[in-house]
């Protein structure tokens, strides 16, 4: 028996040091996720709590509160920007220090819960103030980037692994000796999994909206067009990474280490407000980013299709790149 | 197009890759309404050749012209091929995969019409991955025909078969002879060849060394008859009689124009006889003739 594994381990061994694409991703992924997370997340101990400041900082200066450790201090130009983004759990707690020290805090935030026991700890006047409009629990603030975060993965795997399986099984070589073109290949693609996608982010939203009694601020019309635009460009964005290789290895390491950056970075799960610039500047090119900030707003704040019109166009946009760019650097067989 | 003009022309083809030239300056014709016979042992071009007559793969010099014109949409239109190895997509049943592929042209035919063509009509409804070798086949025969080809490429079509379903293919490639498409076929089996094609070309190492109808070819290499004997019935002295003596892998071949003769000198040679067989040539031993080994090899 261990002279046929032995056989069977090195015949397999051989195979996965002579595939040099396989091998080259399967060393640089780790590699590149470890040195991208350390970029990104790495430097000194992060705050954990993020306090709001309506005024000038050197009046904030003498408040205890901003001295904690794990306390980050931002500055909030108006009431009325710093209650949003306490309403939107993007800030903790809004500070506001002229006539006497007055705060706000999102009730259903457990952060702020957290630091308004630190505030109180600290200074003992601090008077609570009512945070106007309907605060935004996290699990609506959740709710649009699990639906776009869903769609991405549905859009970039269920379509890139189709067509790497398309191509090593010899389907796409005989699809090629047709008169359809990579473009037609591709478009129909494109448009069957928008199909099967925009079904499903439906079915998903109106269990879990009846689940959690959410209800959309924005438009639901507006909300399907955006889902459509959104699911598009993803698509596409998953085909061009299929649209060349024939190596199961490779085409998986390239989709998660697309996937990997777009779900930290997007800001479904948490805020990146205070990562660098940079770090920033990346996440806002990302298809996912436009996707989920359109999506908020659209659905907690109830914003219009002008204001979410750049991030439409953005996706529309990379859409008609990444399928031109699919469908130039497209192969119908393995050579 | 001046009638009799070949439908396909072939000019100087090469085909290198970084190890191996695969196709060497190989030129030919296709005559419209004929079938064109690519023969030839694995490894020796044939399968290169005819997917870069199909425009599959590009070649590293020469050109392939249908109708005179470079391989563009219009011989795109009126080609069907049938690859030497073919998935289809999962999930569909035979009538749904070649409904497919019909939808992909402008004209063709019906398709229970290539059903039918096909002797698929009774198992339109199953699962095209729980087809025998020989459906599966026909389903792909018939998927080359849904556009109702003027040319048709069949590559190594009957390679893996059993000899019964081997048969039914060469009836069906006879029928579909009969509506005056233009068949290009690859083949090792040389009574495919012989059975089927009206013109060949025998390919070895990327190179044509003999072209023609397999009658004539037949009969500028051979004006004899064959003898067959097995290879260990065939003695060392014998070997010193005036024979034209052609070692084949089990057997040994004597081709004569003097059967009286050789038979004599063999019984004289004390050369056992009981399992002597005597037949005509056939394209398989023109090959031996032509390159000194054998087409399977």
């Amino acid at each position: 028996m261990m002279r046929r594994l032995i056989a069977v381990w090195h015949a397999r061994n051989l195979e996965f040091l002579r595939d040099r694409p396989t091998l080259i991703f399967t060393l640089l992924l780790p590699l590149g996720l470890v040195v991208g997370m350390g970029f990104i997340f790495g430097g000194p101990p992060r705050a954990l709590f993020t306090v709001g400041v309506l005024g000038t900082a050197a009046a904030a200066a003498p408040n205890p509160l901003l001295h904690e450790r794990y306390v980050k201090c931002v500055p909030v130009k108006d009431e009325a920007t710093g209650l949003q983004e306490v309403t939107h759990q993007r800030i903790d707690l809004l500070l506001g220090l002229d006539g006497g020290v007055r705060y706000w805090v999102n009730t259903d935030s457990p952060k702020g819960y957290i630091v308004e026991k630190l505030l109180l700890a600290a200074d003992p006047v601090a008077r609570r103030q009512p945070v106007t409009g309907q605060a935004i629990p996290y699990v609506d603030w959740l709710f649009p980037g699990v639906l776009a975060m869903n769609m991405m993965f549905s859009c970039l795997f269920g379509v890139g692994y189709v067509v790497l399986r398309y191509r090593k099984s010899g389907f796409l070589k005989r699809l090629h000796a047709t008169p359809l073109t990579a473009f037609e290949f591709l478009t129909a693609q494109v448009l069957s999994r928008l199909s099967l996608i925009i079904f499903v982010t439906v079915l998903l939203y109106v269990v879990i909206a009846t689940i959690i009694h959410f209800h959309s601020a924005g438009s639901i019309a507006l909300l399907l067009l955006l889902a459509v635009i959104g699911s598009l460009s993803m698509i596409a964005f998953g085909l061009t990474i299929a649209a060349r290789f024939a190596s199961e290895e490779v085409v998986v390491g390239l989709l998660n280490l697309l996937t990997w950056p777009m779900m930290l970075l997007s800001g479904v799960w948490f805020s990146i407000e205070d990562s660098p610039r940079w770090v920033q500047w990346i996440a806002d090119i990302l298809p996912l980013t436009q996707l989920v900030n359109a999506a908020r707003a659209v659905m907690l704040e109830g914003a219009g299709i002008e204001r979410i019109m750049p991030n439409l166009v953005y996706l529309a946009l990379t859409t008609l790149a990444f399928l031109a760019f699919g469908a130039w650097s497209f192969r119908w067989r393995i050579d | 197009m001046p009638e009799n003009a070949p439908i396909l022309q072939v000019r100087d083809l090469v085909k290198q890759y970084p190890a191996v030239t695969a196709v060497n300056g190989v030129s030919f014709a296709v005559p419209e309404g004929t079938c064109f016979g690519l023969l030839g042992p694995n490894g020796a071009g044939k399968t290169t050749t005819i997917e870069i007559m199909e425009g599959i793969l590009p070649p590293t010099a020469g050109e392939v012209r249908y109708r005179g014109e470079p391989l563009g949409a219009r011989f795109r239109e009126e080609a069907g091929i049938l690859f030497q190895k073919t998935a289809l997509q999962d999930f569909l049943s035979v009538r749904q995969s070649v409904a497919l592929f019909r939808g992909l042209y402008r004209h063709g035919l019906d398709v229970d019409e290539v059903l039918e063509l096909c002797a698929l009509s009774k198992l339109a409804s199953r699962d095209n991955r729980k087809l025998s070798g020989g459906q599966q086949q026909r389903l792909l025969l018939a998927i080359a025909l849904v556009n109702d080809p003027k040319v048709l490429f069949l590559d190594e079509p009957t390679t893996g078969l059993d000899p019964q379903a081997r048969r039914n293919f060469w009836d069906l490639v006879e029928s579909i002879k009969a509506r005056r498409k233009t068949i290009i076929l690859t083949t090792h089996y040389m009574e495919e060849a012989q059975l089927l094609c009206d013109e060949i070309v025998i390919m070895d190492h990327g190179r044509i060394i003999a072209q023609g109808a397999p009658q004539r070819l037949l009969s500028e290499h051979f004006s004899e008859v064959l003898l067959e004997l097995p290879r260990h019935e065939f003695p060392e002295v014998a070997r010193q009689l005036p024979l034209k003596v052609i070692d084949a892998s089990d057997r040994v071949e004597i081709s004569t124009h003097d059967l009286d003769g050789t038979l004599r000198a063999l019984i004289e040679a004390r050369v056992p006889l009981r399992n002597l067989r005597i037949r005509p040539a056939n394209l398989e031993d023109l090959f031996l003739d032509l390159t000194g080994k054998e087409l399977r090899t």
